[in-house]
């Protein structure tokens, strides 16, 4: 039974070692940072967050859509009813009239963030051919995750001599090839905060990335909660299975 | 259960003789799981059968309400899965099972064959069993494949792409084949579609098979760790309690280990790409598939082509690969010959046990190398332009093929097994 385990625990190892291994290594490696969203203890800073979504707001959003993020999801994030109506009232989108005919309207809280451009071509069109993604799940689609973000928010540098400039682009060594379309997007001071905190490139940096974290998992408290409950549950299950299958097989010594 | 019992002819009887009479379902669960005789000395190897049947059975539920809420539409699929897990009522809690619980099913099936492996369970009389079992295996295989690409990320897109290609490596036929596969003459829209299709039916086809699986076990009854047969009533044990308690136990610890990755490191075992919508015109840095295809993925890439550099080839390094690969597994088939030693278990196999573990490293090595480049870990450069490079998958690769056809037989016909017990009860009563 304990060379079982042993086996198990090593095949486990393995297994994990191998599954979550990834075959790309990182030229860079990227910046660590603790975060209050990781662990199994991970939660949401509602107060970062809405600053994250203020920065989202005055410097990403000129570029990149979030269109799977609707405005009543801020709610979560600390947002009252009023504000999120407000936020939705500012933009336009489009719809249709009682006449069947194509109109804009002022957003409304169900309505999802309304993007930058209609489309992929006048995205590109008007960023020299580069298109900017989608932030919605940009966490989860990176390696590296949150860390991988704040590492390309303030990596952005002087290219080193070895490296030849690339018209157009931005050397970042945390992108991949190390040439990014996207010009450094922070600076100092850049968004004055609602809250006062002072606004360094590394405070919005932190603070757009655990948005983006709460954007892209929106779900993460309520299934780290769920969790908790569930592991303490099954692990006194399992003492308990451990006890009654331990009589049940006592009973066949006596044979 | 008499069959001139009081319910015969209308006569009055309890709610179970009622349905007894009518549908024997009590006497078949117990025949099966009740009085059903196993052998005492069963080991926590041989929980993971039961753990299989569960995994299959939370794949189909949460399969089934997923597919409640999902679109398989090209356009539609990505932003569905992500209704899903937004907006759907514990629909990311859905989600997660289905993914995570897709890698605990091969691993738990992976761990279930291995002990296979080691205990001889292939041998004379369960054969068939044995068959059965890789009929599912390959069933989870496709099923797995086609599920992945549902979500329409970058990888679903690209790994149906890359997969679907070994069809064209038929010769003659292999081009229309692959557009018959696709349903068009790139992967889209009509792939997606009949990839839903597919992926729904073929659990169903996986819960019959497994029944047969089933079936053919009770036949002769479970192997075990001695790997000597069942003498008597001594040597075995009621299925209940003894192993519906012990099963429960075996379930209870699986499911600590599901529910952490579920709630959380739901993305531990999954693809950061796949996060990103499906793109015809952007190719992923690297395309790779879920861990559980890894080794095999190292087999079909450590394949250079037959032939005479700069002069022919004789099969071509996609042709080669795709064959190889799929005797990687068919070959599993033949092994009750192959192994035609009359011990079974490699408790009583001194060199044969040795070799078992080579073998496990060797897989595990194939599957690390699956996850790197395909010219990852070159071991030695020829000088020649006639040798390809050796690099750890070629070599692992070569193992493989070399433990099945060469040690697994040769050792079968020459090793001197140890001296196996007179029988299940009396190596048992010498333990205790």
């Amino acid at each position: 039974m304990l060379r079982t385990m042993l086996l198990s625990a090593v095949a486990l190892t393995a297994f994990l070692g191998i599954a979550s291994h990834s075959s790309a290594q990182e030229a860079t490696t990227l910046k660590e940072n603790v975060w209050k969203f990781e662990g199994m203890a991970g939660y949401v800073d509602k107060q970062s967050a809405q600053r994250g979504f203020q920065v989202y707001k005055q410097v990403c959003s000129a570029c990149h859509s979030m269109n799977l993020v609707a405005y009543r999801n801020l709610s979560k994030i600390g947002f009252t009813e009023a504000e999120i109506n407000a936020l939705a009232g500012e933009k336009q989108v489009p719809d249709f009239d009682d006449k069947g005919q194509p109109i804009q309207r002022p957003g409304k809280a169900s309505d999802h963030f309304v993007p930058p451009y209609p489309n992929e071509e006048a995205s590109r069109a008007a960023n020299n051919g580069a298109y900017p993604p989608d932030l919605s799940l940009i966490i989860k689609a990176r390696k590296g995750g949150p860390d991988y973000v704040y590492s390309l928010l303030t990596g952005f540098a002087t290219a080193p001599a070895n490296e030849s400039a690339v018209a157009g682009k931005y050397y970042n060594p945390y992108f991949a090839g190390h040439w990014i379309s996207m010009p450094p997007p922070l600076s100092d001071n850049v968004v004055t905060y609602q809250d006062g905190t002072p606004a360094t490139v590394d405070q919005m940096a932190r603070d757009v990335v655990t948005f983006l974290q709460w954007a892209g998992e929106p779900e993460m408290e309520q299934r780290h909660e769920m969790g908790i409950k569930v592991l303490l549950f099954l692990i006194v299950m399992t003492g308990f299975f451990y006890v009654a299958k331990k009589r049940v097989w006592k009973s066949l010594e006596k044979k | 259960m008499q069959q001139n019992s009081s319910c015969a002819s209308g006569k009055p009887c309890s709610v179970k003789e009622w349905i007894e009479f009518r549908l024997p379902i009590f006497k078949l669960i117990d025949g099966a799981v009740g009085s059903y005789p196993a052998p005492r000395n069963l080991n926590y190897w041989w929980n993971f059968g039961s753990l299989a049947g569960l995994c299959l059975v939370a794949q189909i539920l949460t399969g089934v309400f997923l597919a409640m809420h999902y679109t398989p539409n090209a356009a539609m699929a990505f932003n569905s899965v992500e209704h899903i897990m937004r907006d759907v009522n514990y629909g990311w809690l859905m989600r997660y099972m289905h993914a995570v619980g897709a890698s605990m099913f091969f691993a738990v099936v992976y761990i279930h064959i291995f002990r296979g492996l080691y205990y001889g369970s292939y041998k004379y009389p369960r054969e068939l069993l044995w068959w059965l079992g890789i009929a599912i295996l390959l069933l989870m295989m496709a099923t797995a494949f086609m599920g992945y690409v549902l979500p329409w990320g970058q990888m679903s897109f690209w790994g149906a792409t890359v997969i679907t290609n070994f069809f064209s490596a038929i010769p003659v036929v292999g081009e229309h084949v692959l557009v018959w596969l696709r349903g068009d003459y790139a992967v889209g829209n009509a792939t997606l579609n009949r990839f839903f299709a597919l992926h729904y039916l073929l659990p169903f086809i996986i819960v019959g098979v497994v029944i047969l699986h089933i079936w053919a076990l009770h036949q002769h009854g479970s192997n075990n760790p001695l790997g000597i047969d069942v003498k008597g009533p001594q040597d075995t044990v009621p299925f209940n309690p003894y192993y519906t308690i012990k099963d429960m136990l075996g379930i209870a610890v699986f499911l600590v280990l599901f529910s952490y990755l579920v709630f959380f490191q739901p993305n531990l075992l999954g693809d950061p790409d796949n996060y990103i919508p499906a793109n015809s015109m952007v190719t992923p840095a690297e395309i790779v598939p879920e861990w559980y295809f890894l080794p095999f993925y190292a087999i079909l890439r450590s394949v250079p082509d037959i032939g005479i550099p700069g002069f022919f080839t004789l099969v071509s390094a996609k042709l080669a690969g795709v064959l190889l690969m799929f005797t990687s597994i068919l070959l599993l088939l033949f092994l009750p010959w192959l192994d035609n030693s009359k011990v079974r278990s490699a408790r009583f196999r001194p060199i044969y046990k040795w070799v078992f573990w080579l073998l496990v490293i060797d897989c595990l090595t194939l599957g690390y190398a699956g996850g790197h480049a395909a010219d990852w870990g070159v071991i030695f450069v020829f000088k020649t332009k006639f040798i390809p490079d050796l690099t750890v998958a070629r070599l692992a690769t070569f193992y493989y093929f070399l433990h099945f056809f060469v040690l697994v037989p040769w050792i079968a016909r020459n090793e001197k097994p140890l001296p196996l017990p007179e029988s299940i009860a009396t190596a048992v009563l010498k333990d205790a």
